[in-house]
């Protein structure tokens, strides 16, 4: 049955490799490409100022209204601001323990760590936001309870949870490149004289870089796009993706959709930027 | 991994670079449709007509033509509502079912915006909108008109809740009231002594509550400083806190920037408003009544007062989708929420005046429709009804009043 179905794609290998990318392909171009290209045309619509229903009026007046009010330049910059905190928080948290996971741990420790760092992916997103409500609430919350203090709700309040969410994100890579990294290498280093100063510059460094570039992509965009978060430790603050949300709120489809492009142009300009480096090569 | 990480990384980037393109591509390809997009939207005919001088009030909005249901028949069987909090309790929910067999499915609207957003999806067959989202629904032709004969209960409703602005255009009723009240000024009675009796409480600057007030996360709350002003501002000339112009709507957007450096939390959700007052981050605010109800009923010390001020508030009706599914059912619902048992069942537990006189004799506490004022249009003339504002001023002066999509932009910046 499946034998002549096997010789015909066979010998066709067009008509394998179709098979084999068409649906994913497929799924890309249309739902991927096709929704992005959607966001933004609509962000070159504008709003019926009574009815609120979007209007196909093609022009920049958007991307006008968001050079022209000084709010949305202060908001991008916040969340950039943001999103820079919380992915140097997590390289900061990140770093030691992947190095101890990969080269100091017993396999045992190491498996458990494992488990630990993933179990919290588990969990949703938004039990773990509100349960660091409770604990941050500057009134009657666990820190002030226990510590006396707490960082209450607001910015730095937001990249404490930012940090705390993604920081599996940041753990993983860094510990598959730590892994790759072989211990006759920091041996070499070592005999040769090289302290620890040194090897760590000269030797993991190097090697390690694709794998921190690549953590801080995760960390930094999805901290660039997150809004609910915000929205619950955040107090009266408000980043990129509140204001994206707010104006869809009111169907102002457009100007949303023009706001949405910035997030896309610095993560276009973070990879750029990165490429330059020549880490994604590397990677 | 870091093989499969590496096609990630590029394939994210070749997705962003791509869209930027397909952008530059459809951006010259659409714009011949310009002209056929603009003669449609005429065609859905949402024009406002300017004031036409003296102090008549005149806010010709022409909407379109839809034609209002002739005969109610059997129930569809379900039924899905956009509705305020609490307006649909099992309570008065289930004899509804039961006795229609329309399954009822409901969507909690938080804010006005979202009403009307949502019912723009066509997924609903009525909302119970407020006033500032009744005449962008009609207008949009996002609601039909009610063919009110259908509906028995609709003859016991107040005269004064008929034929009102927000809820009839051309002399055509667009929907049933389905209550009416204010947004009170809610405050914690631990932390908050004296008890207050004023909006400065949570305006002004020297507040002794700085970092626990809350507002409502809308650009509506604007007309909450312009009332505050109307009473303490005289020299600005407020009448009307929906019909502002350029400076007065000056002068509430920068008291609501200064409020904001005392703001601990914006609210839309009223069940996260609610938490904030118990866990204490929250201790005074504007807030809804039965929000004070539910905390009250939670064991947290609140209280909820009508402020010298004035207030402003909401007048709620119960409209049916231009593209309602379920029409009959929605029918159905439309009369049931107005019997007086209904009525009464959700107003109480709202805690807000209710729009049949019928439903006084079936609340559980019999002083519910003196507390609330019901058929008192003495006392709601106070009330600034939550209205669109739109660019013709609504208290009947020439000059250009701030129309509604300058108050969401304004919105924005106060929160900065």
């Amino acid at each position: 049955m499946l034998k002549p179905l096997a010789r015909w794609f066979h010998r066709r290998p067009l008509a394998g490799l179709v098979g084999l990318l068409g649906a994913p392909m497929a799924w890309l171009v249309v739902v991927y490409l096709g929704s992005l290209a959607a966001l933004l045309v609509s962000s070159l619509y504008s709003l019926d100022s009574f009815t609120f229903n979007v209007v196909k009026h093609v022009g920049l007046q958007n991307y006008r209204e968001l050079w022209q009010r000084p709010v949305y330049a202060r908001v991008a910059m916040r969340t950039l601001g943001v999103a820079a905190a919380v992915t140097l928080v997590d390289l900061v948290l990140a770093l030691p323990i992947a190095f101890y996971m990969a080269k100091v741990a017993t396999p045992r420790v190491r498996r458990a760590l494992g488990v630990a760092l993933i179990l919290p992916l588990w969990a949703s997103y938004l039990a773990k936001a509100y349960a660091w409500r409770t604990f941050l609430d500057p009134a009657g919350g666990l820190l002030r309870k226990t510590l006396g203090w707490s960082p209450g709700f607001g910015l730095s309040g937001v990249v404490i949870v930012l940090a705390y969410l993604w920081l599996p994100y940041a753990i993983l890579p860094i510990y598959a490149g730590l892994e790759r990294l072989p211990d006759s290498l920091l041996e070499a280093s070592a005999d040769l004289g090289g302290r620890a100063g040194v090897t760590l510059r000269a030797v993991v460094f190097p090697i390690l870089l694709p794998a921190v570039v690549a953590a801080t992509i995760f960390t930094f965009s999805l901290s660039l796009g997150d809004y609910i978060t915000v929205g619950i430790v955040g107090g009266k603050t408000q980043m990129i993706g509140n204001v994206i949300s707010a104006n869809f709120g009111v169907n102002n489809v457009p100007l949303a959709a023009a706001f949405a492009v910035v997030p896309m142009i610095i993560m276009v300009i973070y990879l750029v930027g990165i490429r330059r480096t020549g880490a994604l090569e590397n990677l | 991994m870091p093989v499969n990480k590496q096609r990630t990384i590029q394939l994210m980037a070749c997705v962003v670079v791509s869209a930027f393109a397909l952008n530059a591509c459809s951006s010259s390809s659409k714009s011949p449709d310009t002209t056929v997009a603009a003669v449609a939207d005429t065609a859905a005919g949402t024009t406002v007509a300017a004031a036409t001088g003296g102090n008549e009030v005149v806010a010709g909005i022409k909407a379109p033509d839809i034609a209002a249901a002739t005969a109610v028949g059997k129930g569809e069987g379900e039924l899905n509502l956009i509705a305020w909090a609490g307006y649909t309790e099992k309570a008065w929910v289930d004899p509804f079912t039961a006795a229609t067999g329309c399954k009822v499915n409901v969507k909690v609207g938080n804010t006005s915006d979202e009403m009307v957003q949502l019912i723009k999806t066509g997924d609903y067959d009525g909302v119970s909108a407020s006033g500032d989202a009744s005449l962008r629904l009609i207008a949009a032709g996002d609601v039909a008109p009610v063919n009110t004969a259908l509906i028995p209960n609709y003859a016991d409703v107040y005269p004064g809740l008929k034929g009102k602005p927000w809820n009839t255009v051309n002399a055509k009723s667009y929907g049933v009231p389905h209550g009416r009240g204010a947004n009170v000024l809610m405050y914690n009675t631990d932390k908050v002594t004296p008890a207050p009796d004023s909006w400065s409480v949570v305006f002004d600057k020297a507040s002794p509550y700085k970092g626990a007030i809350t507002a409502y996360d809308s650009p509506i709350y604007i007309a909450d400083a312009a009332v505050y002003l109307m009473a303490t501002q005289p020299k600005l000339k407020i009448t009307n806190p929906y019909a502002l112009d350029a400076t007065q709507f000056g002068a509430a957007v920068d008291l609501l920037k200064q409020q904001k450096s005392n703001i601990g939390e914006y609210w839309s959700d009223f069940t996260k408003q609610q938490a904030a007052f118990k866990a204490g981050s929250s201790v005074v605010g504007t807030s809804w009544q039965i929000v004070a109800n539910l905390a009250k009923a939670e064991g947290t010390k609140v209280e909820a007062i009508l402020p010298k001020e004035g207030a402003t508030g909401w007048s709620d009706t119960w409209m049916i989708a231009a593209k309602a599914k379920h029409p009959n059912c929605m029918y159905l619902w439309m009369d049931h929420i107005i019997s007086p048992a209904a009525n009464a069942a959700a107003t109480e537990y709202f805690g807000e005046a209710p729009s049949n006189p019928k439903a006084c004799s079936k609340t559980a506490d019999k002083t519910f429709c003196d507390t609330f004022h019901a058929g008192d249009e003495e006392y709601f003339s106070k009330i600034w009804y939550w209205t669109t504002p739109i660019a013709a001023c609504l208290d009947g002066r020439t000059v250009a009043c701030t129309d509604y999509s300058e108050w969401t932009k304004a919105w924005t910046e106060v929160k900065g």
